[in-house]
């Protein structure tokens, strides 16, 4: 298990370090450091492995969060609890840098000493974790209280406290795709995925069952005589994975999502598609060499949705070799600028509505090198905002049951909204 | 209120004024001050002078100051164990605290303080936490078993705490079941044999339970502690799947890859035709394609994990290659392992995908992973013969680059490729040549070098290429040292005559300036072999190497079996097994898949090595036996032992000798054109060629040894003419055959029964059989003889017409004819033609059949007759022919198909000689 757990500030200075195992003594800290941080080298694997000691670490902003083990650990686990250590933190105290994390340094000792016990996570909701690590000095609690803290930390619905009241019962659901695309110069579709989130923010009274029901094609194709499936089309899911919430082996048996969320914000469920997807744009480059100092580029990019829908944030970004020495930009929409800092033309358009094209032209002068090394040529890349699932999935129903209050699943506001955004949504050129 | 000024205190006297405000009577002061020297000690100051006022501050109802004391306490303990005792009161008192969370607090801390003394008064207090109330103490006392074993493991049997934990697998509470499953996992890691965790279908159903409703790092606990069940049969096996797989939708990838190491565990126990089987293979494909849109170091651990898996069962991902395309974002770390899988994924059916990438991947920018690229290239031209083609040149247009390490990286690769396929794509030797100048490394040198030796005869200027290497031989790296001796070695042996200087001043180089004792003895070894034995030099030089094939790169079978029961693991990412990077008595354990011990049929074992996926080709390229024991089976004759000539004054114009033209008619057959008359007892007359001088009589102390092969009535004879031009008289002869391609062997001894005096001439005929040793020669028929006399053994080789092997009963049904011919891919296909033939179909037909050649059938299609033959060789390989006559055009065409299409060659060369004599 995890021996130990330390934080670096970017010079490599430790800023948290605790051992929690004898076999790793302080000179690993001074290891990592030399061996990683201050390494020459790009760093080429996220696993070290020093003198029989490994380490794992991952980096947030120019901090170092790096765990030590001199045994054959579950490394996706180790990774899965430093994602999660940053998450509490984040959840904590905001932001993790170098001056967060020295001003908090006493409460993450304390998150430490609860959330890995002899190297082995434990319960690491914060929701739970804020019920009792609270840096506000302990007041003493009464005994019901104390049960109850310690019930939810151990029990079986860990991320969900009893007796939440709300006036009013209200839920809001985000379904948030980014959609990736690779495409070959020539426009065939090298890969393209959808990988999209179910994000759940709720705000409901006791203990609420809920079920959430969507386009899912194989429950669609199971109802499909009942003639429900007869309102939209239904898509293929390649698969998905649930916050600890859902109750799995239900989903496994009747592919239904049946849970009990926890209260405020969590990610319900992930999902990824490959089939059907919408890509709301293409790109079309043309690229061409005049001579040896000079490139002509020509990209013209079209939107392929409903008319009336808008994309927003529209960003296109166009390499440009090292040796560019100046470029001439023409666009019909937007602006563009060459950014020699960053080698690329970037374009920016702010809106764009469904079915419409747009193009920019560019003369890039060289400098004439010597350098035998031919240019990579990277391939443009976008970014957009659609405000519709490019996977095609639409929520069916959210229904919510708690027998013991009152309210019931009318009384419950809730609203749903779709963001599709690019990932790495790329054409070669 | 910020706590980093904690961080800015490096005055002097500071720990003086540290225990001062610890000594404070104010609550904040002292929670101020105990926040400094936290603070100090984790920068790595020694802030251990200061034990007695920390601990002195312990006795407080403040929780946080509480905390801070104890984490002091943890880190200094050990430096100050009289010290620590001071604490035990107040441990053992919080132990019986109201509240839940101090007490589990303080048996948690507790554990961590490792001295002897304070661990004896743990055990009670640590007794009665194990049954406590609150499952939050109960599973902070379950993890604490685990540490005091690691500190006293005596003091834990004794006491009896492992079958308390042992109970807490039945707890009500599936965060105690996780956290006593991961103690005792731990325990019984140090106690390999104990049966600590005695799994049962009972407890394993237990487990089974709380696994739907523990926390995800809980999951994962039972997950790991299941995949060292080994279950009873195929049913449970099955039913513990069926139990496991809703584990591989979670969000948490660590539950995800635990549960497929279950999976593919149990997996191993199914029958491989129960329908259960095939789902569970097709649920298994998408959670592992979903890891790979987690972070980037999550990605790395499960690629290396899924080249693991991809390696065990290639079924489960071999529709997924798109997704381990490589994203110009990834990391490097992750874009590397992304291109391993691909070449393991890679198959006829996606090969032009996967090439189109790798060659987009050779113009990045990342030196490593463009080598990779090219080499994937290569990789992939040797896994599938089909794209081998396609490889070839786009790793020509890479040449073409100019890019340094991508041109050195190429030839590394073209060089295997020439050993997968010989003879084959030589042709772009020409442009490998034209980058000689431009490599720098040693491995490419040495590639570029062994090519230039290998193909000596097809390059013209080969010498002059080596010689320039030559110049600046000492400054070279001892592989381009080596290769370059080998290769001019090589060159001397195939071309003799312009070579002779280059070789002694390689073989001086190598064996009087060089310290290198690896050089020395191969340069020794090379100019004893050619100044002793010219002929065993060129058949253990230039000896034919065996097929590479691309399992080179796999890991090694029962490894691989270690590694998938570690899936997720350390060892898994490193591919390596535990004991190679774990210390002390962990790990040691090497684990196995479990046996199929099915309930039904129980004979078949779980295939591993069927396991390389449906694109394998059935008749793998045989791996031919090594030649090195050529010499030894030689001189395995029984017979005096051979002299070697000792090392000496003369040695150095010792190569001068030469071994050329030995195979070559020497003064064009002697006359032995009248014994073409051999055959007359046949109708036809069966086609024996020439005598030709095997053996000069310079080579042999006077012995002459010249000959032919012949089928008379069925029976192989080898006919030799053995003339003495020596002075003496010649006894005692013996003849033995090396192992050979269709297993020649003298059927008696040689016949010569009266001495053989000076200048005179015997003919003896020697009957052979086919059922000796069997080793593939080349040529095919190559025959490598020793001769014994009197005076010495002799060793020489000659070639034999293969229609000699030809059998009687070689004519073949029509029916069968027309069913074998398309039953034998077209690749197997050879042309050739045959120039300058005047005969009719009908003749040539007549004449081949004395040769056991049989026309089966006769088409004449717009003038051209088709004639349809079989052949069947005596160790049963069939050969079918298509000949083609066209009246009045006297060059024939030839088409023939075998299953072995070796002897496509030989068997032209008979058509040949039989046709135009």
């Amino acid at each position: 298990m995890i021996g130990g757990l330390f934080i670096y500030n970017h010079k490599g200075e430790v800023l948290i370090s605790r051992v929690y195992r004898d076999d790793i003594g302080r000179n690993a800290v001074d290891a990592f450091r030399v061996n990683v941080i201050h390494a020459r080298q790009q760093v080429r694997s996220p696993v070290t492995n020093i003198a029989r000691t490994s380490f794992f670490h991952v980096k947030r902003s120019n901090i170092w969060l790096a765990a030590v083990t001199k045994q054959n650990v579950n490394a996706a686990m180790v990774f899965e609890f430093l994602y999660k250590m940053c998450d509490v933190m984040t959840a904590y105290f905001g932001k993790i840098s170098e001056e967060n994390i020295k001003n908090n340094f006493v409460l993450i000792y304390e998150l430490l000493d609860e959330i890995l016990d002899f190297g082995y996570p434990q319960n690491s909701e914060t929701g739970a974790l804020k019920t009792f690590i609270t840096q506000t000095g302990i007041k003493s609690q009464s005994k019901e209280e104390q049960s109850q803290i310690t019930s939810q930390v151990t029990g079986q619905i860990g991320w969900r406290r009893e007796g939440i009241k709300y006036r009013r019962n209200e839920l809001f659901l985000d379904v948030l795709e980014s959609v990736n695309l690779l495409m070959s110069p020539q426009g065939q579709v090298l890969s393209a995925h959808v990988s999209g989130r179910v994000v759940m923010k709720s705000y409901l009274s006791g203990m609420p069952e809920c079920k959430f029901g969507m386009n899912d094609k194989i429950v669609i194709d199971k109802q499909g005589k009942g003639g429900e499936g007869a309102t939209g089309q239904s898509i293929a899911i390649d698969d998905c994975t649930f916050h600890q919430c859902v109750r799995l082996s239900k989903f496994d048996a009747e592919r239904s999502i049946s849970f009990i969320p926890p209260d405020g914000e969590c990610e319900l469920m992930r999902y990824r598609t490959t089939k059907d997807i919408i890509l709301p744009f293409r790109v079309i480059p043309l690229v061409r060499e005049v001579g040896r100092t000079k490139l002509e580029v020509k990209v013209v990019i079209k939107s392929n949705f409903k008319p009336s829908l808008l994309a927003q944030k529209i960003e296109v970004r166009i390499p440009t070799p090292l040796n560019t020495s100046g470029v001439q930009v023409i666009c019909m929409k937007g602006k563009a600028k060459y950014k020699a800092s960053e080698n690329a033309i970037v374009w920016k358009i702010k809106r764009m509505a469904g079915m419409k094209e747009s193009q920019i032209s560019a003369e890039i002068e060289l400098l004439p090198t010597n350098d035998k090394k031919k240019w990579a040529r990277p391939p443009i890349s976008m970014n957009f905002e659609v405000p519709f699932a490019p996977s095609g999935l639409k929520v069916r129903y959210l229904k919510v049951f708690e027998p013991k209050l009152n309210y019931s699943d009318h009384d419950v506001i809730k609203w749903v909204r779709y963001i599709g955004r690019s990932g790495i949504y790329e054409t070669r050129c | 209120m910020t706590d980093s000024k904690y961080f800015t205190t490096t005055k002097k006297g500071e720990i003086f004024e540290l225990k001062a405000e610890l000594n404070s009577d104010k609550k904040e002061k002292k929670k101020e001050a105990v926040k400094k020297v936290i603070a100090s000690m984790t920068v790595g100051k020694d802030v251990s002078a200061l034990f007695p006022d920390v601990v002195n501050c312990m006795q407080t109802d403040n929780l946080e100051l509480k905390k801070l004391v104890y984490l002091y306490l943890m880190n200094y303990a050990k430096s100050q164990p009289d010290m620590a005792i001071m604490a035990v009161n107040t441990f053992v008192k919080d132990c019986e605290d109201p509240n839940p969370l101090i007490r589990a607090l303080a048996v948690r801390t507790m554990g961590c303080i490792r001295v002897d003394k304070i661990t004896e008064y743990l055990c009670e207090p640590l007794r009665k936490c194990l049954k406590d109330e609150d499952p939050y103490v109960r599973k902070t006392a379950a993890v604490c078993v685990a540490k005091l074993h690691d500190i006293n493991a005596q003091l834990v049997e004794d006491q009896g705490f492992l079958d308390t934990l042992k109970d807490l697998i039945s707890d009500s509470n599936p965060m105690v079941v996780a956290n006593a499953v991961a103690a005792l996992s731990e325990i019984a890691e140090s106690h390999p044999n104990s049966n600590l965790l005695d799994l049962n279908p009972q407890s394993i159903n237990k487990l089974l339970t709380a696994l739907n409703e523990c926390t995800e790092w809980g999951q994962i606990f039972i997950l790991d502690c299941l995949a060292n069940y080994t279950p009873r049969d195929d049913r449970e096996s099955q039913s513990i799947c069926e139990r496991v797989t809703p584990r591989l939708s979670h969000a948490n990838s660590a539950v995800v890859l635990s549960a497929v190491k279950v999976l593919m565990k149990f997996m191993e126990m199914l029958p491989k035709d129960l329908d259960y089987y095939g789902t569970l293979l097709k649920k298994l494909a998408p959670p592992l394609v979903t890891l790979l849109s987690a972070e980037p170091e999550l990605q790395y651990v499960a690629l290396r994990n899924i080249n693991l898996i991809v390696q065990k069962r290639p079924e489960i991902l071999k529709h997924e290659m798109k997704v381990f395309f490589v994203k110009y974002n990834d990391p490097i770390y992750v874009k590397l392992e992304k291109l391993d899988i691909m070449i393991r994924l890679a198959s006829q059916a996606n090969i032009a995908q996967v090439l189109a990438e790798l060659k987009e991947y050779a113009t990045e920018v990342d030196v490593d992973f463009v080598r990779k690229a090219v080499r994937a290239i290569g990789r992939c031209a040797i896994k599938v013969e089909q794209s081998a083609e396609r490889c070839v040149s786009t790793l020509l247009d890479l040449i073409q680059t100019k890019v340094n390490y991508v041109v050195q990286e190429a030839i590394v690769v073209i060089k295997d490729i020439f050993r997968k396929y010989p003879n084959k794509y030589e042709s772009v030797i020409a442009t490998l040549c034209e980058n000689l100048d431009s490599l720098d490394e040693p491995e490419a040198r040495a590639a570029m070098i062994w090519i230039v030796g290998e193909y000596a005869e097809r390059i013209d200027n080969a010498d002059e290429l080596l010689e320039s290497f030559l110049e600046g031989f000492h400054d070279e790296s001892t592989q381009v040292q080596l290769q370059l001796l080998t290769a001019i070695v090589k060159l001397f042996l195939k071309k003799p005559t312009e070579t002779q200087e280059l070789v002694q001043q390689v073989l001086s180089l190598a064996t009087q300036d060089s310290d290198n004792p690896d050089l020395r003895d191969r340069g020794y070894i090379y100019w004893r072999l050619l100044s002793t034995d010219p002929v065993a030099a060129k058949e253990v030089v230039l000896a034919e190497k065996p097929l590479i094939s691309e399992e080179t790169d796999l890991i090694e079978p029962t490894l691989l079996e270690e590694l998938i029961c570690h899936i997720g693991t350390l060892a898994s990412v490193y591919h390596k097994p535990p004991s190679a990077f774990v210390e002390g008595s962990r790990g040691v354990m090497h684990k196995r898949l479990p046996a199929r011990t099915g309930s039904g049929e129980g004979t078949e074992c779980p295939d591993v090595g069927n396991a390389a996926g449906g694109s394998a080709p059935e008749a793998a390229p045989s791996i031919i036996p090594s030649q090195g024991d050529l010499l030894g089976d030689l001189l395995n004759l029984d017979l005096p032992a051979v002299l070697l000539p000792l090392m000496g004054a003369g040695f150095g114009a010792a190569p001068a000798v030469m071994p050329a033209s030995l195979n070559a008619p020497v003064g064009g057959g002697l006359g032995d054109l009248f014994d073409l008359g051999g055959g007359v007892g046949m109708p036809m007359g069966a086609y024996i060629p020439p005598k030709t001088v095997w053996l000069p009589a310079m080579k042999a102390k006077g012995l002459e040894i010249s000959g032919t092969f012949a089928r008379r009535a069925g029976v192989i004879q080898m006919e030799l003419v053995l003339t003495n031009k020596a002075m003496s008289v010649m006894t005692d002869f013996a003849i033995q055959f090396n192992r050979n391609s269709f297993g020649l062997a003298p059927a008696g001894p040689l016949q010569v029964l009266t001495p053989l005096g000076p200048n005179q001439t015997i003919e003896v005929s020697l009957p052979l059989s086919t059922v000796g040793p069997v080793m593939k020669m080349d040529p095919l028929n190559n025959l490598q003889v020793a001769v014994k006399n009197n005076i010495d053994v002799f060793y020489f080789s000659c070639q034999y017409p293969i229609s000699m092997l030809f059998v009687e009963d070689g004519k073949m049904e029509r029916q069968v004819f027309l069913a074998t011919w398309k039953d034998i891919p077209n690749d197997n296909e050879s042309q050739f033609q045959i120039q300058d033939c005047h005969l009719n179909s009908e003749a040539a037909s007549n004449k081949l059949q004395g040769s056991n050649i049989f026309t089966i059938a006769k088409r004449t299609v717009e003038g051209q007759d088709m004639l349809y033959m079989s052949i069947k060789l005596s160790n049963g390989i069939w050969v079918l022919a298509e000949l083609k006559v066209q009246a009045g055009n006297p060059n024939y065409t030839i088409s023939l198909k075998c299953r072995a299409p070796e002897v496509s060659q030989c068997v032209f060369q008979c058509y040949e000689a039989v046709l135009k004599n």
